[in-house]
């Protein structure tokens, strides 16, 4: 197995540009926040926060000082409310699972929408195993959850709601805000939870204004290294922890604290919101550079979740028809351009993305789907090469797929 | 549903960027199809049969992964010239085998080619009238698994519309 990957990257040698799209699924990390991790590993604040002695008390002071930095960018009211997790994942379990804990003398039911992501899906599924039942609000065409029916559903027993503030696959961002007053219209206890990984550093908010219970942020979504995220709890919610073991600093998550990922994920934060902006307007430029020209270049294609501001500005999702999307990814990658697919060829099961079939697209249409996300590093240059080189791979695909399905 | 590293083999990576035997061929003497579109793996046969029975040409197209174009490809290769008779006992196994090995989540690419294939051979016999003894009147065990993954992504695709 391992020589076969060793075969296929060496089908890659020469490549002459490289273009890393696949921000959905992991991050490049820029020199500035590996730099500012690097003397945390070995030469200052590495010793455990909770101990008495300097690399100690040299942790405490930095894991506080920059849980003050990322308090402050989310809008918090207390350093207490940030809860670092290892990442989006467990962040979501927690605020699910820990919820659920707390809650369960109040009720059973959750609230989720049809386009959330698998570490939302998936909790749910392991809750109703344990007595929890989930109700999935459906989303229109564009993957704007339904408002009326989000309305109809919350009751007495539930909860806990989880809504995406962006969605990760399509880039819709929801109206939290108007969802959040609907809910506690129907019931004031309910938590509300956002997954706000794709919104941090991106669409501009705070916790406050939102006025959510639980937030969850990620580091590698804001090109911070891996491994590392949070969970905002508001001041007055209780949430369990779902670990037990040693608790430090951080009362949620046991076990020591990883500096060295906390520094790298509030530099990430820092270059984030620094030129907030023009960061974003940047993103939103190669954005539409990069749908303009495929729209512009490729016949058959669709464009999955909404246009315009409505849409988070890093997040580009195309349907190619006639072209099954995991060939679409290996004939990209040959070629330097490096995006992932909704295909169900990438996946393990039969069934495309949830995200796309929940938006009213065909299998066909879900198969065919290229996912990119654009970064403040990306160039006029990297787009007008991405631009090139998609339109020859999907014609080479689909002169393989010729006359193939049509009807 | 998470995804896989899929380390496809050089051979495979080979026939995706350099298939054989690609597209439609306008004098087929039969043509079939395996699959459909939302499945995410479709495969069209176009063989060509002289009246001695011998797979004179064969060409085809997919729309799927590298897999399914791979193994399509090298179906096209392996029954060249071949007596209709001996190209009905290649398995997919045989196939996957040609390809140099398939990832498991990858085997149903080899069954759907190998089902392709019996459904055109099986075409062409009834076409022509014939019903040699080594053609048997029940399903092969890759016509079956084809018209399971028909049927399944029909469930699954009617099921998603119903949903909404």
């Amino acid at each position: 197995m391992i020589e076969n990957v060793k075969e296929l990257l060496k089908a890659h040698e020469g490549l002459k540009h490289e273009v890393y799209l696949d921000l959905e699924n992991s991050s490049t990390v820029p020199k500035e926040v590996i730099e500012a991790m690097l003397p945390y590993f070995s030469q200052r604040a590495y010793g455990n926060p909770t101990l008495t002695h300097k690399p100690g008390w040299e942790a405490f002071e930095t894991i506080m000082e920059l849980t003050q930095k990322i308090a402050h960018f989310l809008g918090c009211k207390t350093l207490e409310e940030v809860n670092f997790t290892p990442g989006e994942t467990e962040a979501n379990n927690l605020a699910l699972i820990g919820t659920a804990f707390s809650m369960k003398d109040k009720g059973k039911k959750l609230v989720i929408s049809e386009v959330e992501p698998i570490s939302i899906l998936h909790v749910t599924e392991l809750l109703q195993k344990y007595g929890f039942k989930t109700t999935k609000v459906p989303v229109d065409k564009e993957g704007f959850i339904n408002l009326e029916k989000l309305g109809e559903v919350v009751d007495k027993e539930t909860i806990l709601v989880s809504l995406s503030a962006a969605n990760h696959e399509i880039g819709t961002v929801q109206p939290i805000k108007e969802a959040l007053e609907i809910v506690k219209d129907k019931n004031s206890g309910t938590i509300f939870h956002t997954d706000a990984s794709d919104a941090y550093g991106k669409i501009p908010f705070t916790v406050k204004d939102l006025g959510v219970d639980l937030a969850t942020v990620s580091s590698y979504k804001i090109l911070g290294p891996r491994g590392i995220g949070a969970l905002y709890v508001r001041q007055g919610v209780n949430v369990e922890r779902i670990l037990e073991g040693q608790i430090g600093t951080q009362k949620l998550w046991p076990g020591v604290e990883n500096t060295p990922l906390i520094v790298g994920f509030a530099k990430a934060s820092e270059l984030a919101f620094q030129n907030f902006e023009n960061n974003v307007n940047h993103m939103q430029k190669l954005q539409d550079k990069l749908l303009a020209g495929i729209f512009g270049r490729i016949s058959d294609v669709k464009l999955n979740g909404p246009k315009g501001d409505r849409r988070a500005p890093d997040n580009a999702n195309v349907s190619f028809l006639k072209c099954e999307g995991e060939a679409l990814t290996i004939e990209l990658s040959l070629s330097g351009v490096y995006v992932s697919s909704g295909s169900a060829c990438t996946r393990r099961i039969l069934q495309p993305s949830h995200v796309l079939v929940a938006i009213g697209r065909n299998f066909e249409e879900a198969h065919g789907s290229i996912l990119m996300k654009i970064t403040r590093y990306h160039t006029e240059e990297d787009i007008n090469y991405v631009l090139d080189v998609i339109p020859k791979a999907v014609e080479r695909i689909r002169e393989i797929t010729g006359s193939t399905g049509v009807e | 549903m998470s995804r896989m590293p899929l380390p496809y083999n050089p051979k495979v990576l080979e026939l995706f960027r350099n298939p054989k035997n690609l597209g439609k061929m306008e004098d087929a003497t039969v043509v079939a199809v395996a699959g459909n579109p939302a499945c995410g793996d479709m495969i069209t046969f176009y063989l060509k049969i002289s009246d001695q029975e011998v797979i004179e040409k064969a060409s085809f197209e997919s729309y799927g992964c590298a897999a399914n174009i791979a193994t399509a490809s090298i179906v096209t290769e392996m029954i060249k010239e071949m007596k209709l008779e001996d190209a009905w006992k290649i398995t997919w196994k045989s196939v996957a085998e040609a390809v140099g090995g398939l990832p498991s989540i990858k085997f149903h690419c080899g069954i759907l080619a190998v089902g392709a294939l019996k459904r055109a051979i099986r075409a062409y016999c009834k076409n022509k009238r014939l019903s040699p003894g080594w053609l048997p009147e029940e399903l092969s065990f890759e016509e079956k698994q084809a018209l399971e993954e028909e049927e399944l992504s029909r469930i699954l695709s009617k099921r998603m519309r119903t949903e909404e």
